[in-house]
């Protein structure tokens, strides 16, 4: 019996459920570019190297170029189309729209879906390369521009648009932080 | 890219009855490497065992007091394991210099220890490599070879090992736990990588089909005091062109015990037993380091192009030292 060279799969995307024939050869960024008609996600190196593919996969930033689609069946895929609740941006795009995180926009996707990424990192004290004291007993580091450059350095800007992409990311996280210290001083209350 | 068939295993002994002698079927792990190589058709295998769901993801203290690593844990679940930043700094370090974000949410400690060279000449389908293709030169000892290896290489082949994380595991003694058709086995890691010799394309002592499950890091309080440093030609999200692991441990002065070993300079982590040598029952001074490095460095044989690696190796170790007894002495 010759070996089965595709499969038909169904992938979680943004909450819905595609399913597809796929060669197996077909990386999840292609599926999703030419397949799936969700575009945002961007093929630039595709070799694992600029970060424009970035999609976020159970939550954890990883690159689609180098994910084989067969293989993220069953794992829950958020593409920078699925980031906003409804209207409402999620506050890493509005810091990217407020501060003009981009020039020409084509690494911003990839950018932005980084940019959630390291927040959640290190929201759960993930320490960097950059970070002084890595002992869990020393907490997280403040989110200073030194450890932003060195936690999105996965994602290349063509157009050199760095020093707003560090603002726009050290701002998302103050407001996340702003939003945080509100809900416990709620809670307090109530 | 070569057409291929998917399987997914749902144990550990079912991904080797999988693969079997197959010599064209690949372990699938994140596939940082193994993807992008099968891209640039360096890999053409004609089936993949996509290991990623087998229960091989946690970080466990053994019962001596060591740590067992799971084969698909992330880089980026090792790094941020709080028994390693205590425990093993410099490996949490190592991991940390490595790739980008992305990456090490995806790459695994099995993985890295299997990834191949970045070397040029390797990854272009259209030269001659000894490691790709056996028997057909190496462009690197006349050509580009900048980034190449000045300890144990052969003239059949100056390629490095790229991993950050090696390093560390090398430093301590770290074993290479595995599974075959015929039953389980291990591998110390100063053992695992082959001499270079006229067999560049023979890299691991792992058995044909043998798939690494776990690596093993046996108790290491000097570990406790260690640092890794990496030198590379960007300041984040690139390969190193020198590396060095280190622990240290003085008492009244005089090193009683230390851990040195090497990354980016051989085909292999290069653990540095003669530095270490030199530095046992030594005073803890910056000559005692620099004597250190220069035993370990006495072997290198540089190309044209990457002499500077050996002064650069010497810098880096006394560097590293010097902080490290700084520290110890705060």
């Amino acid at each position: 019996m010759a070996s089965p060279t595709s499969s038909v799969i169904t992938l979680h995307i943004n909450g819905e459920k595609f399913t597809l024939p796929v060669d197996h050869r077909t990386t999840l960024l292609d599926a999703l570019r030419e397949r799936l008609t969700l575009t945002g996600t961007k093929k630039g190196c595709d070799q694992g190297q600029c970060g424009a593919c970035t999609v976020l996969l159970d939550g954890r930033r990883t690159v689609a170029c180098l994910q084989l689609a067969v293989a993220a069946e069953g794992r829950e895929i958020t593409t920078i189309e699925g980031v906003a609740e409804g209207d409402r941006l999620h506050p890493v795009q509005q810091a990217f729209l407020e501060l003009d995180g981009y020039q020409c926009g084509y690494c911003t996707p990839g950018q932005i879906c980084s940019a959630i990424g390291v927040l959640r990192e290190h929201a759960e004290g993930v320490p960097s390369a950059v970070t002084d004291d890595i002992r869990p007993e020393a907490g997280p580091p403040p989110l200073t521009p030194e450890e932003i450059r060195e936690r999105m350095s996965g994602n290349l800007c063509r157009c050199g648009a760095y020093v707003a992409i560090v603002e726009a990311v050290a701002r998302a996280a103050a407001d996340g932080d702003r939003t945080a210290a509100v809900t416990e001083s709620e809670e307090a209350v109530a | 890219m070569r057409e291929f068939d998917y399987r997914r295993a749902g144990d550990v002994a079912g991904a080797v009855a999988l693969l079997g002698a197959d010599p064209d079927t690949r372990y699938l792990g994140g596939g940082t490497n193994l993807v992008d190589l099968m891209k640039t058709g360096v890999e053409r295998p004609t089936r993949l065992i996509d290991i990623r769901e087998l229960p091989l993801d946690r970080v466990e203290s053994t019962r001596d007091g060591g740590l067992r690593i799971g084969a698909t844990v992330t880089n980026a679940d090792l790094a941020a394991h709080p028994e390693v930043r205590r425990r093993y700094p410099a490996l949490a370090q190592a991991v940390l210099a490595g790739a980008s974000g992305q990456l090490r949410n995806m790459a695994t400690v099995g993985g890295n220890l299997l990834q191949r060279t970045r070397c040029g000449y390797f990854t272009d389908v259209t030269q001659p490599c000894n490691k790709r293709i056996p028997g057909s030169g190496c462009p690197a000892v006349e050509g580009e070879h900048h980034n190449h290896a000045i300890l144990g290489a052969s003239e059949h082949c100056v390629a490095v090992h790229p991993s950050d994380m090696a390093v560390p595991l090398t430093a301590f003694d770290a074993v290479v736990h595995y599974e075959t058709a015929d039953g389980p086995g291990e591998l110390p890691l100063t053992e695992f990588y082959l001499p270079v010799g006229g067999t560049p394309h023979l890299e691991t002592a792992l058995p044909a089909g043998a798939l690494i499950t776990a690596v093993v890091l046996p108790p290491a309080p000097v570990a406790a005091r260690s640092r890794y440093r990496k030198v590379r030609e960007r300041a984040s999200y690139a390969f190193a062109i020198g590396s060095l692991a280190a622990a240290l441990d003085i008492g009244d002065g005089v090193v009683r015990e230390a851990r040195l070993a090497l990354g980016a300079v051989a085909s292999r982590p290069w653990r540095a037993r003669a530095a270490e040598e030199v530095l046992t029952g030594a005073p803890a001074v910056p000559e005692t380091y620099a004597a250190a490095a220069e035993a370990e460095l006495a072997a290198a044989r540089p190309l044209p192009h990457n002499g500077y690696k050996v002064a650069l190796m010497r810098n880096l170790v006394v560097a590293v030292l010097t902080e490290l007894a700084e520290e110890a002495a705060r």
